[in-house]
């Protein structure tokens, strides 16, 4: 591989300056640093949600209860559009190896090409966010919380969730229709309506005995998409992980966005090709790889495990 | 010091030739997500057996995830390739604490609900 800046390192004692002990030099040494110091930010979170999805077993939404969307797709489609969000991601990664690897060879046209791909991925990213979000907030199904603020769905007695709009109005919820409903018609068609009962949203997927949800249905109240305080997919700590961690990879994602917007300038206007070499590609590189390594994370602990 | 200078590249370590790798780790990664979304999506009554305080099918999750996360650092962010001393003090912590950390949250997270019962 040709290399594009062979500066020898000066011969200096060890403590003088002018050597790398690590073999990489300040910038990129540090990047490193900060990324493992963030890597152990992101794993304070996801360990801590372990402990409240392990107290609140019960009570704990089923990825594929809670992420049933795709563009234009009819019906429920669990866990594709994340995947489509992963491929894209993993995609962008693919794209900024490419661009490390231009910069070794001083190509800078080829660098600009696949720095411009990655932002153009990381862009695809946050906005894919930013719907995912928007469909995790509106809600879904609609549920029941309970009086004792244990969010519980409607399901028929085999224990299928049914929707508050096929409770009520007797026919399936139609895509994309955000209808609201009134906790008095909630209860009105609950007690008329013999064939449904309550379960719980986890993996326990315990059903309400009907004689004593009627009991419980009276204090019930409606409950429709997520906030901050509570969400119709069960505990009310799942939507505050999810707006926290999904929040801050985003964060994470959209300053990588940033950062790589300020290298692609500086490579356009020629900074690193008057440097003689294009070190800073592969430092921002690094920082983007880190963004994809936490989101296979996010992927498995919110959407898979 | 004759001139230290404060732009003074890594040294370039190496890596392989060309760009084929680049498509390999990508392959990689590509399969092993898409056997992970068609587990998620069929969830295999088989792999639901309880295995290491979780279903089997979470361990696979992981055990493939941490796949993906080694080829990430590995070959995407060329940690394989750096002087051994950087490589290690990369990868000790992380692979100290957090273990660790999961370890300690996740037993009082069980005791907690075992608690409240």
């Amino acid at each position: 591989m040709a290399e594009g800046a062979t500066i020898q390192q000066s011969e200096g004692s060890v403590w003088g300056g002018g050597r790398q002990p690590f073999g990489a030099d300040y910038g990129k040494l540090m990047m490193w640093f900060f990324l493992l110091s963030d890597a152990l930010t992101f794993s304070g979170f996801l360990t801590a949600m372990g402990m409240y999805r392990y107290k609140y077993e019960d009570t704990w939404p089923i990825a594929e209860n809670v992420f049933t969307h795709f563009p234009f797709v009819h019906g429920e489609a669990p866990l594709l559009y994340v995947a489509l969000m992963t491929f894209i991601l993993i995609l962008s990664s693919v794209t900024m190896v490419m661009a490390v690897s231009a910069g070794h060879n001083m190509n800078k046209k080829g660098v600009i090409l696949w720095l411009a791909l990655t932002i153009v991925g990381g862009f695809f990213f946050v906005g894919s966010q930013a719907w995912e979000w928007y469909h995790f907030i509106m809600g879904d199904k609609g549920s029941v919380k309970l009086e004792n603020n244990t969010v519980v769905y409607v399901s028929n007695t085999e224990g299928k969730i049914v929707s508050l709009n096929e409770l009520i109005l007797g026919e399936p919820k139609e895509h994309g229709s955000h209808a609201h409903f009134k906790t008095e018609a909630m209860r009105k068609a609950f007690k008329t309506k013999e064939e449904y009962t309550l379960l719980y949203p986890g993996k326990t997927r315990e059903m309400i005995p009907r004689a004593e949800a009627l009991k419980m249905i009276d204090k019930a109240t409606v409950i429709h998409g997520a906030n901050l305080k509570e969400n119709e997919y069960g505990n009310v700590l799942f939507g505050d992980f999810f707006f926290f961690v999904t929040g801050f990879h985003g964060t994470h994602v959209f300053s990588g966005v940033v950062i790589n917007i300020v290298i692609l300038i500086n490579v356009i206007i020629g900074t690193y090709e008057r440097r003689g070499h294009y070190e800073m590609v592969e430092k921002v590189g690094l920082y983007w790889h880190f963004v994809d390594l936490v989101w296979v994370f996010v992927f498995t602990f919110f959407y898979l495990v | 010091m004759a001139h230290h200078n404060p732009n003074l590249p890594s040294e370039h370590h190496e890596s392989p030739e060309g760009i084929w790798w680049i498509w390999k780790v990508f392959i990689i990664l590509l399969v092993v997500t898409t056997v992970e979304v068609v587990l998620g999506i069929i969830k295999p009554e088989i792999l639901l057996v309880s295995f290491m305080g979780t279903s089997l099918l979470n361990v696979i999750f992981i055990v493939l995830t941490l796949v993906k996360a080694f080829y990430i650092v590995a070959e995407f962010m060329h940690l394989k390739f750096e002087r051994k001393n950087l490589i290690w003090t990369i990868s000790l912590p992380v692979l100290i604490l957090i273990p660790y950390l999961t370890f300690i949250l996740l037993t009082e997270g069980g005791y907690m609900m075992k608690l409240m019962q």
